[in-house]
């Protein structure tokens, strides 16, 4: 079987590059459903331990006994990109997903965000979150797994507390502010009394220099900060911050271009299977139907789903793109886009009516209801998951001179408040890395703000 | 073909066995169960109402717990939501009803705190953190009174009979003697060594335990609950110290009895309380079943502090003869205020008794937090009298 995968996998490569797609070299590999499981799990091959991961290991042990989840294949982007194709695959199904590998190769060398993400992370995230492993695995021997836990309970729950607009490797804020006297220059007021006699400034009086407030604006990459300026941390302990921190910076594209990725992949192994001539009449059924099953829509088998299966979606704007604009537009929004712009731009409202969406909202006795059919209203509510890397936005306020961090939660930007349960646990976890007061500003159910501290 | 071409990597048989490195996801799954145990530790005196006074060493507790959840920052729950279906749906169609949903979400596996297992534990790790979170003294075997009589191999001798002859510690003595002898004999007797038996006396680690309860009518379902509790603890402490223990349970009311652990604290008597008659029956156990001198002897005695005017002197007597002949003997009284206790009838006695020979002790259950200052206020005690 390998056999023939392998040349079938020859023909595609030949096939996709005629059709224009760029990609850098990738490896593929047959591996059990065990290890690919574990790749769902961590998100990498080799990751850091932590009892977290364990918990999702078991939900998706249960998913997978119960037959809910079905992996095909996993892709890491780089250079070479690798491909881990699930050991249960039949040879046809293994024929659609080389095709749609080679999509997904193709989008994360040509994106901007996972072009991004790689130039500051590098090509090689298999093996780096690897080094990782061992670097939190040394550390775990030299200072126990108590002390290493600790770190990585707090640095693990703002996982996704990073400003990815940022440089991976930021320099620290300026020490100082603006020195007055530059500033004083460009006044006109007290320009005319520079200009009096006896009233000159003296050239040589010292600059007044000003310590820049940390942060000097509220800051979103709590990571980093906590990394940076914790005031009583070690430095193996800023060093799991920033690993964390770089997986983030890894996985944020992964997340942010998620139904444009999806939808690619998926376009290609369609478009790929349908050019392929040399398959034998057989397989390409057998393909063609995986591929079906793939992007069928959610709603097929009931009348109504209240989930939209991303791969569908993609798969279906991506069609409708190549359809109006021609295939070299599509290879430009590939390149540029990510799912808000994928979505607000091209989620059309013919589109949306062909594809029956609708907007639902839930009440609290727990009654669903269809709410509408407005495009706008549609797009967003698609979107809505998807802002600042999916997590509430909690920013770092200042930090006072006695190491204090106060934290601020804007509640406008998010509509509500957060969940008070939860942000004290999250408190607790940074508390113990912090070792100085924090402070968290939010509001309650009510509208009120409410303040949650440590000392 | 690091940046070369694209290809398969194939792995041949042997080196398949790469993957199972990659266990990681049990790895973390059995951290985390970990992790639940030591949560379970914090609400262990909950737990103990579940098993026996006296479970075997290999008796488990089962305890139904959740997953952990490594909390995020998230949202406040509204109750409310939105996001975007696909399907025939026109504007105010009722999707799923207000009941279906409730019905269903306890089924549903996306809820994350949806699965619970079973942890078992074993009552023996149970004790063993409760020791660690109490810090509550290990205490030592006496080196007291109390001794068994044995015989134990010390030594060696020129003398003795045949069986006991230690061959290698004769070749011994031999290869010395010839090492400064010249034309030595290969054996004489001087070289023969006897192992030699001494006598010997070791403490006892045997030990038994009256439990002796007031069953009159005074007693409410509480009490005799806070009594159970205490009386599970500190067989469990004593556990630690003695090899084997024998329970002894007796009941009383004008009368006393001597019971079974399952029927004794379903007993329920009536009529009025006569302590000395529970004295009593306990030195007559003790002297048909357990030698002082052999056995190290613990009692304890539970009552709402009731007892009849008139038995005051004879139980006094009872309780001095008593408080002669055990290690300890402890007084727990289920009062529900502890200015009730220090005035009851039977408090008063054991009080004397406590001045008398100090080997006595009172603890008020009021509340069932009370069972953890009693059993405190015990062990060290017991700790404080080994020094």
């Amino acid at each position: 079987m390998a056999e023939t995968l392998q040349s079938y996998a020859g023909r595609f490569e030949s096939l996709a590059k005629d059709n224009g797609l760029d990609y850098y070299p990738v490896q593929f590999e047959e591996v059990p459903s065990s290890f690919m499981m574990e790749v769902a799990v961590y998100g990498l091959p080799v990751r850091m331990p932590h009892w977290s991961f364990g918990v999702r290991y078991i939900y998706q042990l249960i998913q997978h006994r119960m037959g809910h989840s079905r992996l095909f294949e996993v892709v890491f982007p780089g250079n070479p990109g690798r491909a881990y194709l699930a050991g249960s695959n039949s040879l046809q199904e293994n024929v659609l997903v080389t095709a749609h590998v080679l999509g997904h190769a193709d989008f994360a060398k040509n994106n901007s965000l996972f072009k991004r993400s790689q130039e500051q992370v590098g090509y090689r995230i298999v093996e780096l979150a690897a080094a990782h492993a061992r670097q939190i695995g040394a550390a775990v021997e030299l200072h126990g797994q108590t002390r290493v836990e600790q770190v990585l309970d707090a640095a693990l729950a703002l996982e996704a507390h990073i400003d990815t607009v940022q440089e991976l490797r930021r320099e620290r804020y300026p020490h100082y502010g603006e020195n007055k006297r530059g500033s004083l220059r460009d006044d006109p007021f007290h320009n005319r009394f520079e200009g009096l006699p006896g009233s000159r400034t003296p050239i040589d009086a010292p600059l007044e220099r000003v310590r820049a407030p940390i942060p000097p604006g509220p800051e979103r990459d709590l990571l980093w900060l906590i990394a940076e300026y914790a005031p009583d941390m070690e430095e193996w302990e800023r060093d799991i911050f920033l690993a964390v921190r770089e997986e983030s910076f890894y996985f944020y594209p992964v997340f942010a271009c998620q139904i444009m990725n999806e939808g690619w992949a998926s376009y290609w192994h369609a478009r790929l299977l349908r050019e392929a001539d040399f398959l034998p009449q057989n397989d390409y059924l057998d393909a063609i139907k995986t591929h079906s099953d793939v992007v069928r829509p959610h709603a097929a088998e009931q009348q109504v789903s209240l989930i939209v299966n991303p791969y569908h979606l993609g798969f279906s704007l991506w069609e409708a793109i190549v359809e109006e604009h021609g295939i070299e537009r599509a290879f430009q929004i590939r390149a540029e886009d990510d799912d808000f712009g994928f979505i607000r731009n091209y989620l059309s409202q013919e589109l949306a009516e062909e594809l029956e969406l609708f907007r639902y909202e839930t009440a609290t006795d727990g009654s669903v209801r269809v709410q509408e059919h407005d495009i706008h209203a549609l797009r967003e509510t698609v979107l809505a998951p998807k802002y600042n890397f999916g997590v509430p936005a909690v920013l770092a306020r200042h930090i006072g001179t006695d190491g204090s961090l106060d934290l601020v939660h804007e509640h406008a930007t998010d509509g509500r408040g957060l969940d008070l349960d939860k942000a004290e646990r999250v408190l607790d976890y940074i508390h113990k890395v912090w070792r100085r007061p924090i402070r968290l500003e939010t509001v309650d159910s009510d509208g009120n703000t409410k303040i949650l501290d440590r000392a | 073909m690091e940046n070369g071409s694209s290809g398969f990597i194939e792995r041949p048989g042997s080196e398949r066995q790469w993957y199972d490195l990659f266990s990681r996801g049990a790895r973390d799954w059995l951290r985390h169960n970990d992790k639940v145990r030591a949560a379970v530790r914090e609400q262990l005196p909950e737990l103990i109402a579940q098993t026996d006074v006296f479970p075997r060493a290999d008796s488990t507790v089962q305890v139904p717990v959740r997953f952990l959840e490594h909390a995020r920052f998230r949202l406040a729950d509204s109750g409310q939501g939105e996001g975007v279906g696909q399907g025939d749906g026109k504007p105010g169609d009722m999707l799923v009803g207000p009941k279906e949903r409730g019905e269903s979400k306890g089924v549903g596996g996306n809820d994350e705190g949806g699965y619970q297992f079973v942890l078992e534990l074993k009552v023996d790790d149970i004790v063993d953190w409760l020791w660690e979170e109490l810090k509550l003294p290990n205490l030592k075997v006496k080196s007291g009174a109390l001794r068994n009589d044995d015989y134990a191999r010390e030594g060696w001798s020129r003398r003795g009979v045949r069986s006991r002859l230690d061959r290698r510690r004769s070749i011994k003595e031999a290869i010395k003697r010839r090492a400064v002898q010249r034309d030595a004999p290969a054996f004489t007797d001087d070289d023969l060594r006897y192992r030699q038996l001494v006598h010997r006396q070791r403490p006892s680690t045997e030990a038994v335990v009256f439990f002796a309860m007031d069953v009159s009518s005074s007693m409410t379902e509480r009490d005799r609950r806070l009594a159970k509790t205490f009386f599970f603890w500190v067989v469990q402490g004593l556990r630690r110290q003695y090899t084997h223990i024998e329970p002894v349970f007796v009941a009383h009311t004008v009368e006393a009895w001597e019971f079974a652990e399952a029927e004794f604290f379903q007993v329920t008597g009536s009529g009025g309380t006569v302590a000395s008659s529970a004295f009593r029956k306990v030195l007559d156990v003790v002297d048909e079943r357990y030698d002082p001198s052999r056995f190290n002897i613990y009692a304890f005695y539970a009552s709402d502090g009731a007892n009849f005017r008139h038995d005051r002197d004879s139980a006094q007597e009872a309780l001095t003869k008593l408080g002669n002949i055990v290690n300890y003997i402890g007084y727990v009284e289920t009062a529900s205020s502890a200015q009730q206790a220090s005035s009851t009838e039977t408090s008063v006695l054991f009080e004397k008794l406590q001045s008398d020979t100090g080997l006595a002790g009172r603890y008020g259950l009021s509340t069932p937090e009370s069972v953890w200052d009693a059993i405190r206020a015990f062990f060290s005690q017991q700790a404080e009298m080994e020094v």
